[in-house]
């Protein structure tokens, strides 16, 4: 008996290792582990990767490849006259995964979309403080609980939202991770058992791939969700295998080990091209890094100090040392794949010669002012501390003394925020919804001074127009006036505006449909590996 | 041996009472809190910075956030990391088996070549074969680690094939962890091949993880032997004209160990402790990076109850060395 037993067995293993060698697999090397499965909870693109971008959908989503917003798991929307009420059509017959941990008995509607964001919203809803100090970050960062007035369940299939004022970004902001749509049946399930945590470990969503399996610092497996509205994927299965060093990620993909991998060394992009057996994708990063001077402070306050500074930076050269020919020069301070990026704008030229004269005009002799360096590497920045060098080179030859500074992240973050900071600071940002009010409200609107408005500049006009765009509904209206804004940015010149990197997406010939997120995000729908 | 054992014992309680509060600490007397690390570029309100402050604690007096810690402490509670929203208690035992792992099959390693290398050395002392050992040993024991680990992967796994670039086990065998050491889940598994693969994976991290305590095994082996071998005892069995192998083996090596457990057992020890950059190049899913990465989110819970079960572990180790060398030696155990 026990021999049969162990020959059963033997032979389930030797039929379960054959279908798993006749999967689809596609291993993606990803770059750290995940926080936990619960998008709304973090704010790291890593762990939406793992999470929102596999496991769930959105009402509405980004377009692949594009940040353009499309219908998700609301099919339509229409937006009220006053551009308060927007009233959301669910899509019919679509399916919770089914797993070894849940078994759904109904399909998703208006109960799954009200939970998902009350739960955000309301100091009282369950799961509200399902883990130990949750904060709903990203909710809180986009304004969401003054925005939203309240969410209605109009009838199963159609959900109301009521804002407390027009905002034109709201569907973009929906379209993000942390608006992620879970399952209200299986919150309860966990709830009666006393599991709440397991949201967080556990993820069932509607999204193109259902959880597996998860081991911290080590595997992440997806398989294909059978049932998916939007297809059943080409692919098997999906497995995230954490790789955190770039050289070793490099070494994986060239064994085969794995398909695909994010953040290539900027030193290896050019040995991966030349590479037969690899393809290299390329985009533009949707971010800017740029240089805020602290426009409250002598002589930073005369704008033609600052476009003169602006003048004395080489910025072919920063592109060619810090990001060794993966960036290009900034302009505005939106990147140029975002709508309403204003071509037309002039970039103040590279001329030593003219900033010294316009600094002598203004007054300015023996001038000497800080910079701070980031102390981390950021896409956007890659090499604060050299950039900081070539600008005070720069500086240096048109009479500017500079000191350079740093501190230690999270300090550098705090202090850079404070109006009466000394000198001109090294920064940027990356794009969270593909919105230009992202950009133009958060880092230079006048609410933002104090905050993460680093260069304190209050400019009434150009506050206005980004106001205004925010209420207005049509993306054609509102993009004319970012562009004025973009035109009084340049005048102004509250920023030196440096670079926008490009962002490598190193994978095997033989992967085939991927498309590059330039919101940075890695999803993995719609790719399928070549027999 | 008993009373020996108690006061070892008991010494281990102050010591407790110090590395909790050293770890309590060290974590916040770093620039920034977890808080702040969380909210990024992006920044937070002073409101909502206030609100989080007393949500995780944070804001009542440092010396209330202590005992509130040791309190938990005394009821088995490492506290919950800020970042995952896990038991600290349950992270540590899901990843230290892989560190444990590594590091036994890493010591087994050095121990297994550098007392033999360290005894050949000792015999030939100023020949050609000590001198190249002894080199040898000192280009291992300055190595670089990161670029060692990487150097080997390039080679080995990169142009010849032999062994994977990094992780525990192929991807293409799954099964789910019960004991947490691969090697014996992956027979448990009973798939085919799995124990296999489990094993090449082990290869290189080993290597360069044994590569330091290897060179110091084998100086230390060497230079105690060196010492053995001129005692008179030796000499005594050497003109009695017992064969060399008997007398370098069984008359000089067993003196010689002595100081060798203690160097091994420090070495273990340190190893314990996570290796940081082995793990972190062959992205073994170990204790020591998660460390790392804790430290650099500021999370408090984990850093400082990370710290008291590595702190912990070491001293484990330590106490068992003793207590063997108080066998091997009786002289020690009074």
């Amino acid at each position: 008996m026990k021999m049969k037993l162990t020959f059963a067995a033997a032979l389930m293993a030797a039929t379960a290792m054959s279908s798993a060698a006749a999967a689809k697999t596609l291993v993606y090397c990803s770059e750290g582990s995940p926080e936990g499965f619960d998008p709304a909870l973090y704010t790291a693109g890593t762990t939406f990767d793992a999470s929102s971008k596999a496991v769930y959908n959105r009402l509405v989503q980004f377009e692949p490849g594009t940040t353009n917003t499309v219908p998700g798991l609301a099919e339509s929307w229409e937006v009220s006259d006053d551009g308060l009420e927007i009233t959301f059509h669910l899509r019919e017959g679509v399916q919770f995964h089914s797993t070894n941990f849940f078994t759904p008995t109904r399909e998703f509607n208006a109960d799954d979309v009200l939970f998902s964001f009350n739960r955000q919203l309301q100091e009282d809803a369950p799961f509200h403080d399902y883990v130990s100090g949750a904060s709903w970050e990203y909710f809180n960062a986009m304004s969401m609980p003054d925005l939203i007035e309240s969410i209605e369940k109009v009838d199963d299939m159609t959900v109301k939202f009521t804002l407390t004022r027009p905002e034109a970004p709201f569907i973009a902001n929906l379209a993000m991770d942390f608006a992620s749509i879970m399952s209200k049946e299986y919150a309860d399930q966990l709830a009666e058992a006393g599991n709440e945590g397991n949201l967080n470990q556990q993820p069932i969503g509607t999204g193109p791939f259902q959880f597996v399996a998860y081991q911290p610092d080590a595997v992440i497996r997806y398989q294909a969700h059978e049932n998916y509205w939007n297809g059943r994927q080409p692919i098997d299965d999906l497995v995230f295998s954490i790789t955190t060093e770039a050289s070793v990620r490099q070494q994986k993909l060239l064994a085969g080990e794995c398909h695909i991998m994010p953040y290539p060394n900027p030193a290896d992009v050019e040995s991966l091209e030349e590479n037969s057996d690899i393809t290299l994708m390329q985009q533009e990063g949707l971010n800017v890094g740029y240089l805020a001077y602290n426009t409250q402070q002598e002589p930073f306050d005369q704008k033609e100090v600052r476009k003169a500074l602006n003048m004395a930076i080489n910025k072919e050269a920063i592109i060619e040392a810090v990001f060794q020919g993966s960036g290009q020069i900034a302009k505005n301070p939106i990147p140029p794949t975002m709508w309403s990026y204003n071509d037309a704008v002039e970039d103040d030229p590279y001329d030593p010669d003219a900033a010294r004269e316009m600094l002598e005009e203004a007054g300015v002799t023996d001038l000497s002012m800080r910079v701070w360096a980031m102390p981390v590497q950021r896409p956007y920045n890659p090499n604060a501390r050299r950039m900081a060098e070539l600008i005070q080179e720069d500086f240096s030859n048109v009479g500017v003394d500079v000191e350079i500074v740093s501190y230690e992240w999270g300090e550098y973050l705090e202090r850079s925020k404070e109006e009466d900071r000394d000198g001109a600071v090294l920064l940027g940002w990356t794009g969270d919804n593909g919105d230009p009010d992202n950009f133009l409200a958060v880092l230079l609107g006048c609410d933002a001074v104090g905050g993460a408005n680093r260069a304190q500049w209050c400019n009434e006009e150009f506050n206005d127009l980004v106001q205004e765009a925010k209420t207005l509904q049509s993306q054609e209206e509102r993009a004319e006036l970012y562009e004025q804004a973009q035109v009084i940015f340049k005048e102004e010149a509250p920023w030196a505006t440096i670079a926008h990197s490009t962002v490598f997406m190193p994978m095997r010939n033989e992967v085939e449909g991927y498309k590059m997120d330039p919101l940075g995000g890695h999803a993995f729908e719609g790719v399928d590996l070549a027999e | 041996m008993l009373r020996f054992l108690l006061f070892r014992l008991a010494l281990l309680i102050p010591t407790f009472v110090g590395v909790s509060i050293v770890a309590f600490a060290f974590i916040r007397l770093l620039p920034g809190d977890p808080i702040m690390m969380l909210a990024g570029e992006r920044g937070i309100s002073a409101e909502r910075y206030a609100e989080l402050q007393a949500a995780y604690g944070f804001d009542r007096p440092i010396i209330v956030q202590y005992l509130d810690y040791l309190w938990g402490l005394l009821h088995g509670d490492l506290g919950t990391s800020v970042v995952t929203r896990r038991p600290v208690l349950d992270e540590f035992f899901t990843l230290f088996p892989a560190t444990l792992e590594l590091s036994l099959c890493a010591i087994t390693l050095a121990v297994f070549l550098g007392v033999p290398l360290g005894v050949i050395a000792a015999v030939k002392r100023g020949s050609w074969v000590d001198q190249s050992i002894m080199g040898t040993a000192l280009v291992g024991y300055s190595m670089p680690i990161f670029w060692w680990g990487l150097l080997l992967i390039i080679l080995f796994s990169g142009i010849l094939g032999w062994t994977p670039v990094s992780g525990r086990i192929s991807l293409l065998y799954f099964f789910p962890p019960v004991t947490g050491f691969m090697l014996i889940d992956s027979l448990l598994s009973g798939q085919d091949g799995a124990f296999r693969s489990a094993l090449s994976h082990l290869v290189l991290p080993s290597i360069v993880l044994a590569t330091i305590p290897l060179a110091v095994i084998a100086r230390q082996t060497r230079s105690a032997m060196l010492e053995v071998l001129g005692e008179d005892y030796v000499r005594t069995a050497r003109s009695k004209g017992l064969p060399p192998a008997r007398v370098i083996g069984l008359h000089a090596l067993r003196n010689a160990l002595i100081p060798v457990i203690t160097t091994i057992g420090l070495q273990i020890g340190v190893l314990m402790a996570g290796a940081i950059l082995t793990e972190t190049i062959f992205s073994w899913p170990g204790i020591g990076k998660w460390m790392v990465d804790s430290v650099f989110k500021r999370d408090y819970a984990v850093v400082q109850g990370g710290l008291l079960l590595i702190a912990g572990i070491i001293m484990l180790v330590n106490l068992i060395v003793d207590v063997l060398y108080g066998l091997v030696n009786p002289r020690i155990r009074h």
